[in-house]
Protein backbone atom coordinates (compact mmCIF):
# COMPACT_ATOMS: atom_id res chain seq x y z
CA UNK A 1 0.00 0.00 0.00
CA UNK A 2 2.21 3.42 1.33
CA UNK A 3 5.52 1.66 0.15
CA UNK A 4 6.57 5.87 0.66
CA UNK A 5 9.13 6.21 3.59
CA UNK A 6 9.16 2.35 3.56
CA UNK A 7 6.72 2.73 6.12
CA UNK A 8 4.24 -0.11 4.74
CA UNK A 9 7.32 -2.44 5.10
CA UNK A 10 7.03 -2.53 8.74
CA UNK A 11 3.64 -0.64 10.01
CA UNK A 12 1.57 -3.81 8.90
CA UNK A 13 3.56 -7.01 10.04
CA UNK A 14 4.24 -4.70 13.38
CA UNK A 15 0.22 -4.08 13.23
CA UNK A 16 -0.22 -7.65 12.88
CA UNK A 17 1.79 -9.10 15.75
CA UNK A 18 -0.21 -6.59 18.14
CA UNK A 19 -3.33 -7.83 16.63
CA UNK A 20 -2.89 -11.60 16.74
CA UNK A 21 -1.02 -10.50 20.28
CA UNK A 22 -4.00 -9.05 21.43
CA UNK A 23 -6.51 -12.04 20.03
CA UNK A 24 -4.24 -14.22 22.72
CA UNK A 25 -4.47 -12.24 25.81
CA UNK A 26 -7.24 -14.16 27.18
CA UNK A 27 -5.93 -17.53 26.37
CA UNK A 28 -2.85 -16.63 27.83
CA UNK A 29 -5.05 -15.56 30.84
CA UNK A 30 -7.30 -18.46 31.14
CA UNK A 31 -4.20 -20.79 30.87
CA UNK A 32 -2.17 -19.02 33.77
CA UNK A 33 -4.80 -18.74 35.83
CA UNK A 34 -5.46 -23.21 35.80
CA UNK A 35 -2.19 -22.63 38.04
CA UNK A 36 -3.92 -20.63 40.53
CA UNK A 37 -3.83 -21.97 43.91
CA UNK A 38 -7.05 -20.46 44.11
CA UNK A 39 -9.85 -21.53 46.74
CA UNK A 40 -13.12 -20.84 45.79
CA UNK A 41 -13.43 -18.35 42.86
CA UNK A 42 -10.48 -17.76 40.40
CA UNK A 43 -10.24 -14.19 40.63
CA UNK A 44 -7.08 -12.85 42.61
CA UNK A 45 -3.76 -14.94 41.87
CA UNK A 46 -2.71 -16.61 45.19
CA UNK A 47 0.34 -18.99 44.06
CA UNK A 48 1.46 -21.55 41.43
CA UNK A 49 0.19 -24.98 41.46
CA UNK A 50 -0.61 -28.44 39.44
CA UNK A 51 -2.88 -29.47 41.58
CA UNK A 52 -5.60 -28.38 39.81
CA UNK A 53 -4.56 -30.28 36.20
CA UNK A 54 -3.67 -33.27 38.38
CA UNK A 55 -6.58 -33.25 40.11
CA UNK A 56 -9.34 -31.86 37.04
CA UNK A 57 -12.64 -34.02 39.13
CA UNK A 58 -12.01 -33.12 42.59
CA UNK A 59 -14.82 -30.78 41.12
CA UNK A 60 -17.27 -33.07 40.51
CA UNK A 61 -19.62 -30.63 39.04
CA UNK A 62 -17.12 -29.16 35.91
CA UNK A 63 -16.01 -33.00 35.25
CA UNK A 64 -19.54 -34.12 35.14
CA UNK A 65 -20.20 -31.19 32.64
CA UNK A 66 -17.49 -31.82 30.71
CA UNK A 67 -18.49 -35.44 30.41
CA UNK A 68 -21.75 -34.38 28.79
CA UNK A 69 -20.65 -31.40 26.87
CA UNK A 70 -18.12 -34.86 24.99
CA UNK A 71 -21.40 -36.84 24.79
CA UNK A 72 -23.48 -34.26 23.03
CA UNK A 73 -20.67 -33.57 20.95
CA UNK A 74 -20.14 -36.13 19.55
CA UNK A 75 -23.49 -37.97 19.33
CA UNK A 76 -24.46 -34.97 17.75
CA UNK A 77 -21.50 -34.25 14.65
CA UNK A 78 -22.20 -38.26 14.12
CA UNK A 79 -25.86 -37.51 13.14
CA UNK A 80 -24.88 -33.67 11.59
CA UNK A 81 -22.20 -35.43 9.60
CA UNK A 82 -24.07 -38.51 7.94
CA UNK A 83 -27.38 -35.94 7.38
CA UNK A 84 -24.97 -33.23 5.86
CA UNK A 85 -23.42 -35.50 3.95
CA UNK A 86 -26.14 -37.29 1.82
CA UNK A 87 -27.61 -33.59 1.85
CA UNK A 88 -23.81 -31.95 0.14
CA UNK A 89 -23.50 -35.55 -2.30
CA UNK A 90 -27.23 -34.86 -3.88
CA UNK A 91 -26.67 -31.27 -3.99
CA UNK A 92 -23.41 -31.59 -6.13
CA UNK A 93 -24.36 -34.34 -8.49
CA UNK A 94 -27.89 -34.48 -9.35
CA UNK A 95 -30.22 -31.79 -10.45
CA UNK A 96 -33.75 -31.99 -8.82
CA UNK A 97 -36.67 -29.38 -8.14
CA UNK A 98 -37.53 -27.20 -5.27
CA UNK A 99 -33.25 -26.98 -5.41
CA UNK A 100 -33.90 -23.28 -4.41
CA UNK A 101 -36.19 -23.41 -1.29
CA UNK A 102 -33.89 -26.54 -0.12
CA UNK A 103 -30.76 -24.21 -0.70
CA UNK A 104 -32.83 -21.78 1.15
CA UNK A 105 -34.09 -23.82 4.29
CA UNK A 106 -30.05 -25.07 4.66
CA UNK A 107 -29.04 -21.34 4.62
CA UNK A 108 -31.58 -19.85 6.92
CA UNK A 109 -30.33 -21.80 10.62
CA UNK A 110 -26.67 -20.38 9.94
CA UNK A 111 -28.40 -16.56 9.26
CA UNK A 112 -30.37 -17.18 12.59
CA UNK A 113 -29.61 -15.52 15.73
CA UNK A 114 -29.35 -18.18 18.13
CA UNK A 115 -31.54 -17.00 20.89
CA UNK A 116 -34.01 -17.49 18.26
CA UNK A 117 -32.99 -20.84 17.46
CA UNK A 118 -33.17 -21.95 20.95
CA UNK A 119 -36.55 -20.31 21.68
CA UNK A 120 -37.87 -21.98 18.60
CA UNK A 121 -36.95 -25.34 19.40
CA UNK A 122 -37.58 -24.71 23.31
CA UNK A 123 -41.28 -23.78 22.21
CA UNK A 124 -41.67 -26.98 20.24
CA UNK A 125 -40.78 -29.14 22.67
CA UNK A 126 -43.21 -26.86 25.22
CA UNK A 127 -46.04 -27.58 22.96
CA UNK A 128 -44.85 -31.02 22.09
CA UNK A 129 -44.82 -31.68 25.76
CA UNK A 130 -41.17 -33.16 25.50
CA UNK A 131 -38.95 -33.01 28.63
CA UNK A 132 -35.82 -31.26 27.96
CA UNK A 133 -32.38 -32.83 29.01
CA UNK A 134 -29.72 -34.73 26.80
CA UNK A 135 -31.80 -36.09 24.09
CA UNK A 136 -33.22 -32.03 23.38
CA UNK A 137 -29.61 -30.59 23.66
CA UNK A 138 -28.45 -33.58 20.95
CA UNK A 139 -31.10 -32.47 18.87
CA UNK A 140 -30.64 -28.78 18.58
CA UNK A 141 -27.42 -29.05 18.19
CA UNK A 142 -27.27 -32.00 15.47
CA UNK A 143 -29.98 -28.98 13.76
CA UNK A 144 -27.65 -25.88 13.84
CA UNK A 145 -24.64 -28.41 12.73
CA UNK A 146 -26.13 -30.00 9.31
CA UNK A 147 -25.92 -26.51 7.31
CA UNK A 148 -21.97 -26.22 8.51
CA UNK A 149 -21.49 -29.56 7.19
CA UNK A 150 -23.32 -29.29 3.94
CA UNK A 151 -21.12 -26.27 3.56
CA UNK A 152 -18.02 -28.08 3.75
CA UNK A 153 -18.59 -30.93 2.51
CA UNK A 154 -19.86 -29.79 -0.60
CA UNK A 155 -16.62 -27.42 -0.93
CA UNK A 156 -15.23 -30.87 -1.14
CA UNK A 157 -17.57 -32.78 -3.65
CA UNK A 158 -17.04 -30.27 -6.05
CA UNK A 159 -13.36 -30.75 -6.37
CA UNK A 160 -14.29 -34.24 -7.11
CA UNK A 161 -13.48 -35.45 -10.97
CA UNK A 162 -16.20 -38.07 -11.75
CA UNK A 163 -13.91 -39.65 -14.05
CA UNK A 164 -12.20 -41.40 -10.96
CA UNK A 165 -15.73 -42.93 -10.68
CA UNK A 166 -16.27 -43.76 -13.80
CA UNK A 167 -13.05 -45.62 -13.80
CA UNK A 168 -14.03 -47.46 -11.49
CA UNK A 169 -17.36 -48.67 -12.68
CA UNK A 170 -15.33 -49.51 -15.97
CA UNK A 171 -13.45 -51.90 -14.27
CA UNK A 172 -16.24 -53.61 -13.05
CA UNK A 173 -16.51 -51.93 -9.35
CA UNK A 174 -20.23 -52.29 -8.25
CA UNK A 175 -22.00 -49.67 -6.97
CA UNK A 176 -20.90 -50.49 -3.48
CA UNK A 177 -17.15 -50.89 -3.98
CA UNK A 178 -17.23 -47.86 -6.23
CA UNK A 179 -18.71 -45.57 -3.20
CA UNK A 180 -16.78 -46.67 -0.75
CA UNK A 181 -13.30 -47.60 -2.00
CA UNK A 182 -13.17 -44.71 -4.64
CA UNK A 183 -15.67 -41.66 -3.73
CA UNK A 184 -15.72 -42.03 0.12
CA UNK A 185 -11.79 -42.12 0.76
CA UNK A 186 -11.55 -39.02 -1.60
CA UNK A 187 -14.36 -37.17 0.27
CA UNK A 188 -13.30 -38.25 3.71
CA UNK A 189 -10.86 -34.95 4.14
CA UNK A 190 -13.64 -32.88 3.80
CA UNK A 191 -15.75 -35.41 6.19
CA UNK A 192 -13.07 -35.37 8.43
CA UNK A 193 -12.98 -31.34 8.20
CA UNK A 194 -17.09 -30.94 8.70
CA UNK A 195 -17.15 -33.21 11.85
CA UNK A 196 -14.07 -31.36 13.40
CA UNK A 197 -16.10 -28.46 12.55
CA UNK A 198 -19.70 -29.45 14.67
CA UNK A 199 -17.65 -30.98 17.20
CA UNK A 200 -16.25 -27.42 17.99
CA UNK A 201 -19.46 -25.68 17.12
CA UNK A 202 -21.24 -27.77 19.50
CA UNK A 203 -18.85 -28.20 22.32
CA UNK A 204 -18.52 -24.46 22.48
CA UNK A 205 -22.69 -23.79 22.03
CA UNK A 206 -24.16 -21.97 24.99
CA UNK A 207 -27.45 -19.80 24.09
CA UNK A 208 -29.24 -22.74 22.03
CA UNK A 209 -28.05 -25.72 24.67
CA UNK A 210 -29.30 -23.54 27.35
CA UNK A 211 -32.71 -22.78 26.37
CA UNK A 212 -33.21 -26.78 25.96
CA UNK A 213 -31.42 -28.34 28.67
CA UNK A 214 -33.65 -28.71 31.74
CA UNK A 215 -31.25 -29.55 34.22
CA UNK A 216 -29.13 -31.11 32.56
CA UNK A 217 -24.98 -29.58 32.54
CA UNK A 218 -22.96 -28.71 30.22
CA UNK A 219 -19.64 -27.32 30.08
CA UNK A 220 -20.44 -24.01 28.61
CA UNK A 221 -23.67 -23.93 30.78
CA UNK A 222 -21.55 -24.77 33.92
CA UNK A 223 -19.57 -21.72 33.17
CA UNK A 224 -22.38 -19.30 32.58
CA UNK A 225 -24.16 -20.95 36.07
CA UNK A 226 -21.49 -20.59 38.35
CA UNK A 227 -20.42 -17.35 36.75
CA UNK A 228 -21.98 -15.33 39.63
CA UNK A 229 -20.31 -17.07 42.65
CA UNK A 230 -17.04 -17.43 40.60
CA UNK A 231 -15.46 -20.03 38.01
CA UNK A 232 -12.91 -22.57 39.65
CA UNK A 233 -9.80 -23.11 38.57
CA UNK A 234 -10.34 -26.36 37.55
CA UNK A 235 -12.57 -24.98 34.39
CA UNK A 236 -9.79 -23.28 33.17
CA UNK A 237 -7.85 -26.50 33.24
CA UNK A 238 -10.39 -28.04 31.31
CA UNK A 239 -10.82 -25.44 28.27
CA UNK A 240 -6.84 -25.26 28.28
CA UNK A 241 -6.60 -28.53 27.63
CA UNK A 242 -9.35 -28.27 25.43
CA UNK A 243 -7.58 -25.51 23.05
CA UNK A 244 -3.95 -27.53 23.05
CA UNK A 245 -5.83 -30.53 21.88
CA UNK A 246 -7.57 -28.36 19.10
CA UNK A 247 -4.12 -27.00 18.44
CA UNK A 248 -2.26 -30.54 18.30
CA UNK A 249 -4.57 -31.66 15.64
CA UNK A 250 -4.84 -28.52 13.35
CA UNK A 251 -1.42 -28.65 13.15
CA UNK A 252 -1.41 -32.19 12.39
CA UNK A 253 -3.89 -31.71 9.57
CA UNK A 254 -1.78 -29.34 8.34
CA UNK A 255 1.53 -31.27 8.32
CA UNK A 256 -0.36 -33.97 7.21
CA UNK A 257 -1.90 -32.30 4.01
CA UNK A 258 1.78 -30.65 3.36
CA UNK A 259 2.97 -33.86 2.97
CA UNK A 260 0.01 -35.88 0.79
CA UNK A 261 0.53 -32.02 -1.65
CA UNK A 262 4.01 -32.60 -1.79
CA UNK A 263 3.58 -36.46 -2.72
CA UNK A 264 0.90 -35.83 -5.54
CA UNK A 265 3.41 -33.33 -6.92
CA UNK A 266 5.92 -36.19 -7.19
CA UNK A 267 3.60 -38.59 -8.59
CA UNK A 268 1.99 -36.20 -11.61
CA UNK B 1 -28.04 -48.37 1.07
CA UNK B 2 -28.22 -45.01 -0.26
CA UNK B 3 -24.36 -44.54 -0.39
CA UNK B 4 -24.23 -47.45 -2.26
CA UNK B 5 -26.73 -46.63 -4.71
CA UNK B 6 -24.78 -42.83 -4.98
CA UNK B 7 -22.09 -44.64 -7.27
CA UNK B 8 -24.16 -45.59 -9.44
CA UNK B 9 -26.35 -42.21 -9.90
CA UNK B 10 -23.63 -40.46 -12.12
CA UNK B 11 -23.56 -43.38 -14.83
CA UNK B 12 -25.06 -42.37 -18.35
CA UNK B 13 -27.46 -45.09 -18.59
CA UNK B 14 -29.65 -44.27 -15.55
CA UNK B 15 -32.87 -42.92 -16.52
CA UNK B 16 -33.49 -39.53 -15.13
CA UNK B 17 -36.08 -41.42 -13.12
CA UNK B 18 -33.49 -43.22 -10.78
CA UNK B 19 -31.35 -40.52 -10.78
CA UNK B 20 -33.79 -38.26 -9.04
CA UNK B 21 -35.16 -41.20 -6.67
CA UNK B 22 -31.33 -41.47 -5.46
CA UNK B 23 -31.51 -37.71 -4.86
CA UNK B 24 -34.31 -37.38 -3.02
CA UNK B 25 -33.47 -40.81 -0.53
CA UNK B 26 -29.91 -39.00 0.23
CA UNK B 27 -31.96 -35.45 0.63
CA UNK B 28 -34.91 -37.26 2.70
CA UNK B 29 -33.20 -37.91 6.00
CA UNK B 30 -31.56 -34.46 6.17
CA UNK B 31 -34.56 -31.86 4.92
CA UNK B 32 -36.99 -33.90 7.33
CA UNK B 33 -35.18 -33.31 9.90
CA UNK B 34 -34.39 -29.55 9.48
CA UNK B 35 -38.11 -29.16 8.78
CA UNK B 36 -38.97 -30.90 11.88
CA UNK B 37 -36.04 -29.20 13.79
CA UNK B 38 -36.02 -25.90 12.32
CA UNK B 39 -39.26 -24.73 10.23
CA UNK B 40 -41.59 -26.10 12.81
CA UNK B 41 -39.78 -24.24 15.58
CA UNK B 42 -40.35 -21.14 13.81
CA UNK B 43 -43.68 -21.66 13.21
CA UNK B 44 -44.01 -22.45 16.82
CA UNK B 45 -42.35 -19.97 17.45
CA UNK B 46 -45.13 -17.61 15.31
CA UNK B 47 -47.98 -19.26 17.67
CA UNK B 48 -46.83 -18.93 20.94
CA UNK B 49 -46.06 -15.21 19.80
CA UNK B 50 -49.52 -14.76 19.39
CA UNK B 51 -50.89 -16.02 22.57
CA UNK B 52 -53.15 -15.00 25.20
CA UNK B 53 -52.75 -16.18 29.22
CA UNK B 54 -54.73 -19.02 30.06
CA UNK B 55 -57.87 -17.71 32.20
CA UNK B 56 -57.46 -18.89 35.76
CA UNK B 57 -54.44 -20.41 34.31
CA UNK B 58 -50.96 -20.69 36.46
CA UNK B 59 -48.20 -18.80 35.59
CA UNK B 60 -46.71 -19.55 32.03
CA UNK B 61 -49.82 -21.37 31.15
CA UNK B 62 -50.74 -20.14 27.89
CA UNK B 63 -53.18 -20.65 25.41
CA UNK B 64 -53.84 -20.30 21.24
CA UNK B 65 -55.33 -17.03 20.36
CA UNK B 66 -54.08 -14.17 18.20
CA UNK B 67 -53.11 -11.82 20.25
CA UNK B 68 -51.29 -9.09 17.68
CA UNK B 69 -51.02 -6.61 20.89
CA UNK B 70 -48.30 -8.67 21.80
CA UNK B 71 -45.82 -7.67 19.46
CA UNK B 72 -47.08 -3.94 20.27
CA UNK B 73 -46.42 -4.68 24.26
CA UNK B 74 -43.20 -6.24 23.21
CA UNK B 75 -42.19 -2.88 21.35
CA UNK B 76 -43.48 -0.51 23.73
CA UNK B 77 -41.82 -2.18 27.30
CA UNK B 78 -38.53 -3.15 25.50
CA UNK B 79 -38.27 -0.78 22.59
CA UNK B 80 -35.32 0.33 24.31
CA UNK B 81 -33.57 -2.87 24.10
CA UNK B 82 -34.18 -4.02 20.57
CA UNK B 83 -32.44 -0.09 19.70
CA UNK B 84 -29.46 -0.75 21.90
CA UNK B 85 -28.92 -4.72 20.15
CA UNK B 86 -28.57 -2.97 17.12
CA UNK B 87 -26.54 -0.61 17.81
CA UNK B 88 -23.85 -2.41 19.91
CA UNK B 89 -24.26 -4.98 17.41
CA UNK B 90 -23.33 -2.06 14.44
CA UNK B 91 -20.40 -0.74 16.58
CA UNK B 92 -19.16 -4.38 17.05
CA UNK B 93 -19.18 -5.17 13.27
CA UNK B 94 -17.81 -1.49 12.19
CA UNK B 95 -14.94 -2.04 14.98
CA UNK B 96 -14.35 -5.87 13.65
CA UNK B 97 -13.91 -4.50 10.67
CA UNK B 98 -11.50 -2.17 11.19
CA UNK B 99 -9.24 -4.36 13.16
CA UNK B 100 -9.73 -7.53 10.88
CA UNK B 101 -9.10 -5.80 7.61
CA UNK B 102 -5.42 -4.73 7.88
CA UNK B 103 -5.00 -8.26 9.69
CA UNK B 104 -6.55 -10.02 6.50
CA UNK B 105 -4.56 -8.34 4.45
CA UNK B 106 -1.01 -8.87 5.85
CA UNK B 107 -2.27 -12.71 6.23
CA UNK B 108 -3.58 -13.25 2.72
CA UNK B 109 -1.27 -10.76 0.75
CA UNK B 110 1.89 -9.75 1.95
CA UNK B 111 2.44 -13.71 3.51
CA UNK B 112 1.70 -15.19 0.61
CA UNK B 113 5.95 -15.32 -0.39
CA UNK B 114 5.67 -17.95 2.84
CA UNK B 115 2.88 -20.32 3.19
CA UNK B 116 4.32 -21.99 5.97
CA UNK B 117 3.87 -18.62 7.78
CA UNK B 118 0.40 -17.97 6.74
CA UNK B 119 -0.85 -21.19 7.63
CA UNK B 120 0.64 -20.42 11.55
CA UNK B 121 -1.12 -16.90 11.39
CA UNK B 122 -4.47 -18.35 10.38
CA UNK B 123 -4.20 -20.97 12.98
CA UNK B 124 -2.88 -17.99 15.70
CA UNK B 125 -6.41 -16.48 13.87
CA UNK B 126 -8.73 -19.32 14.84
CA UNK B 127 -7.15 -19.70 18.04
CA UNK B 128 -9.47 -18.01 20.22
CA UNK B 129 -12.48 -20.53 18.53
CA UNK B 130 -10.63 -23.57 20.72
CA UNK B 131 -10.98 -21.74 24.02
CA UNK B 132 -14.83 -21.52 25.54
CA UNK B 133 -15.93 -18.62 24.50
CA UNK B 134 -17.44 -17.51 27.76
CA UNK B 135 -14.26 -18.15 29.81
CA UNK B 136 -12.72 -15.52 27.51
CA UNK B 137 -15.41 -13.30 27.98
CA UNK B 138 -14.93 -13.63 31.80
CA UNK B 139 -10.95 -13.52 31.01
CA UNK B 140 -11.96 -10.15 29.61
CA UNK B 141 -13.82 -9.02 32.70
CA UNK B 142 -10.89 -9.79 35.16
CA UNK B 143 -8.67 -8.30 32.77
CA UNK B 144 -10.57 -5.22 32.68
CA UNK B 145 -11.66 -5.18 35.84
CA UNK B 146 -11.63 -2.09 38.00
CA UNK B 147 -8.61 -3.62 40.40
CA UNK B 148 -7.44 -5.14 36.73
CA UNK B 149 -4.10 -3.76 35.97
CA UNK B 150 -4.73 -2.00 32.71
CA UNK B 151 -8.13 -0.09 34.53
CA UNK B 152 -5.71 1.08 37.99
CA UNK B 153 -3.26 1.80 35.18
CA UNK B 154 -5.11 4.03 33.09
CA UNK B 155 -6.51 5.49 36.18
CA UNK B 156 -2.65 6.43 37.82
CA UNK B 157 -2.07 8.00 34.88
CA UNK B 158 -4.61 10.88 34.69
CA UNK B 159 -6.75 8.89 31.36
CA UNK B 160 -9.44 7.93 33.24
CA UNK B 161 -11.47 9.48 36.00
CA UNK B 162 -10.72 7.68 39.34
CA UNK B 163 -14.15 6.90 39.93
CA UNK B 164 -15.26 5.73 36.42
CA UNK B 165 -15.65 1.92 35.61
CA UNK B 166 -15.09 -0.32 32.13
CA UNK B 167 -16.63 -3.27 33.08
CA UNK B 168 -20.40 -3.24 33.56
CA UNK B 169 -20.37 -0.57 30.62
CA UNK B 170 -22.02 -0.28 26.94
CA UNK B 171 -18.30 0.22 26.06
CA UNK B 172 -17.31 -3.07 27.61
CA UNK B 173 -20.14 -5.07 25.79
CA UNK B 174 -19.48 -3.36 22.52
CA UNK B 175 -15.55 -4.42 23.42
CA UNK B 176 -16.30 -7.97 24.07
CA UNK B 177 -18.60 -8.65 21.18
CA UNK B 178 -16.17 -7.31 18.78
CA UNK B 179 -13.52 -9.14 20.27
CA UNK B 180 -15.80 -12.46 19.79
CA UNK B 181 -16.25 -12.07 16.20
CA UNK B 182 -13.02 -10.80 15.14
CA UNK B 183 -12.46 -14.35 13.48
CA UNK B 184 -15.65 -14.92 11.82
CA UNK B 185 -14.29 -10.93 10.13
CA UNK B 186 -11.08 -11.86 9.48
CA UNK B 187 -11.41 -15.34 7.75
CA UNK B 188 -13.73 -14.18 5.02
CA UNK B 189 -11.97 -11.38 4.67
CA UNK B 190 -8.41 -13.80 4.39
CA UNK B 191 -10.06 -15.80 1.86
CA UNK B 192 -10.94 -13.38 -0.81
CA UNK B 193 -7.47 -10.99 -0.28
CA UNK B 194 -5.54 -14.34 -0.43
CA UNK B 195 -6.94 -14.35 -4.11
CA UNK B 196 -6.69 -10.71 -4.68
CA UNK B 197 -4.02 -10.32 -8.17
CA UNK B 198 -1.47 -7.83 -6.53
CA UNK B 199 -1.16 -7.04 -10.58
CA UNK B 200 -4.03 -4.88 -10.47
CA UNK B 201 -2.60 -3.24 -7.58
CA UNK B 202 0.70 -2.68 -9.56
CA UNK B 203 -1.21 -1.33 -12.70
CA UNK B 204 -2.71 1.35 -10.12
CA UNK B 205 0.31 2.75 -9.23
CA UNK B 206 1.74 2.30 -12.79
CA UNK B 207 -1.56 4.78 -13.69
CA UNK B 208 -0.03 7.31 -11.21
CA UNK B 209 -2.84 6.59 -8.59
CA UNK B 210 -1.81 7.38 -5.11
CA UNK B 211 -1.66 4.16 -2.75
CA UNK B 212 -4.85 5.34 -1.41
CA UNK B 213 -6.66 5.65 -4.21
CA UNK B 214 -5.90 2.44 -5.62
CA UNK B 215 -6.88 0.93 -1.73
CA UNK B 216 -10.45 2.21 -2.03
CA UNK B 217 -10.79 1.85 -6.29
CA UNK B 218 -9.31 -1.21 -6.49
CA UNK B 219 -7.97 -3.21 -3.45
CA UNK B 220 -11.78 -2.41 -1.45
CA UNK B 221 -13.93 -3.01 -4.58
CA UNK B 222 -11.83 -6.62 -4.89
CA UNK B 223 -12.80 -7.37 -1.65
CA UNK B 224 -15.96 -6.12 -1.18
CA UNK B 225 -17.44 -10.25 -1.09
CA UNK B 226 -15.00 -10.87 1.47
CA UNK B 227 -16.27 -7.47 3.49
CA UNK B 228 -20.20 -8.76 2.68
CA UNK B 229 -19.63 -12.32 4.13
CA UNK B 230 -18.03 -10.70 7.27
CA UNK B 231 -20.03 -8.14 8.22
CA UNK B 232 -23.36 -10.56 7.72
CA UNK B 233 -21.02 -13.65 9.76
CA UNK B 234 -20.45 -11.02 12.82
CA UNK B 235 -23.58 -8.46 12.68
CA UNK B 236 -25.85 -11.72 12.71
CA UNK B 237 -24.64 -13.43 15.86
CA UNK B 238 -23.72 -9.87 17.65
CA UNK B 239 -27.17 -8.48 17.50
CA UNK B 240 -28.52 -11.94 18.90
CA UNK B 241 -25.44 -12.64 21.60
CA UNK B 242 -26.35 -12.10 24.99
CA UNK B 243 -23.40 -12.95 27.20
CA UNK B 244 -21.50 -10.18 26.49
CA UNK B 245 -24.70 -8.19 27.84
CA UNK B 246 -25.05 -9.82 30.89
CA UNK B 247 -24.53 -8.76 34.43
CA UNK B 248 -22.29 -11.81 35.41
CA UNK B 249 -19.91 -11.19 31.97
CA UNK B 250 -18.97 -7.34 30.90
CA UNK B 251 -22.90 -5.91 31.02
CA UNK B 252 -24.18 -4.16 34.09
CA UNK B 253 -27.48 -2.63 34.52
CA UNK B 254 -28.37 -0.24 31.81
CA UNK B 255 -26.66 -3.43 28.67
CA UNK B 256 -29.23 -5.50 28.52
CA UNK B 257 -29.50 -6.44 24.73
CA UNK B 258 -33.05 -8.19 23.14
CA UNK B 259 -31.35 -11.75 23.50
CA UNK B 260 -31.17 -10.72 27.66
CA UNK B 261 -34.99 -10.02 27.44
CA UNK B 262 -35.99 -13.23 25.44
CA UNK B 263 -33.62 -14.97 27.93
CA UNK B 264 -35.44 -13.94 31.05
CA UNK B 265 -38.86 -13.91 29.65
CA UNK B 266 -38.70 -17.09 28.33
CA UNK B 267 -36.66 -19.04 30.77
CA UNK B 268 -37.13 -16.89 34.57
CA UNK B 269 -40.79 -15.19 34.38
CA UNK B 270 -42.07 -17.99 31.54
CA UNK B 271 -43.59 -15.46 29.52
CA UNK B 272 -43.52 -17.39 26.44
CA UNK B 273 -45.49 -15.18 24.19
CA UNK B 274 -43.39 -12.22 25.21
CA UNK B 275 -40.47 -14.43 24.45
CA UNK B 276 -41.79 -15.48 21.12
CA UNK B 277 -42.68 -11.86 19.95
CA UNK B 278 -39.08 -10.42 20.48
CA UNK B 279 -37.48 -13.74 19.00
CA UNK B 280 -39.73 -12.77 15.42
CA UNK B 281 -38.77 -9.21 15.35
CA UNK B 282 -35.10 -9.73 16.31
CA UNK B 283 -35.47 -12.33 13.03
CA UNK B 284 -37.55 -9.95 10.73
CA UNK B 285 -35.32 -6.80 11.44
CA UNK B 286 -32.10 -9.01 10.95
CA UNK B 287 -33.13 -10.41 7.52
CA UNK B 288 -34.77 -7.34 6.65
CA UNK B 289 -31.47 -5.12 6.87
CA UNK B 290 -29.23 -8.20 5.77
CA UNK B 291 -31.01 -8.49 2.20
CA UNK B 292 -31.06 -4.27 2.31
CA UNK B 293 -27.30 -4.46 3.14
CA UNK B 294 -26.44 -7.27 0.17
CA UNK B 295 -28.90 -5.45 -2.60
CA UNK B 296 -26.88 -2.60 -1.74
CA UNK B 297 -23.47 -3.44 -1.57
CA UNK B 298 -24.42 -5.16 -4.96
CA UNK B 299 -23.41 -9.86 -3.94
CA UNK B 300 -26.90 -10.87 -4.38
CA UNK B 301 -25.73 -14.12 -5.32
CA UNK B 302 -24.06 -14.58 -2.15
CA UNK B 303 -27.04 -15.82 -0.63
Amino acid sequence: MSSKLGLGKWLLPAYAIVALTFLMIPIAYTFIFSFNNSVKSNIVWRGFTFDKWLNVCNQQEVCEAFGNSIIIGVTATICATILGTMIAIALVRYRFRFRAAISLLLFLPMATPEVVLGAGLAAEFLTAGVEKGLVTIIIAHTMFCVSFVVVTVKARVSTLDPALEEAGRDLYGSPNQVFWRITFPLLLPGIIAAALLSFALSFDDFIITYFNSGTTSTFPKYVYVSAARGIPAEANVIASAVFFLAIILVLISQVSSAIRRKRLEKVS
Amino acid sequence: MAFGAFATGTAREQGPRRKSRIALLLLLPGILYLMLFFLVPLVSLVLTSLQEPAPMGDIGEYQTAFKWENYVDVIGTYGEHILRSFIYAILATIFALLFSYPLAYFIGVKARRWPLVQNLLLVLVIAPFFISFLLRTLAWKSILSDEGVVISGLKALSLMAPDAHFTGTGAAVVFGLTYNFIPFMTLPLYSTLERLDTRLLEAGGDLYSKPSTTFFKVTIPLSMSGIVSGVLLTFIPAAGDYINASRNFLGGSGTAMIGNVIESNFLVTLNYPAAASLSIILMAVILVMVTVYVKRSGTEDLL
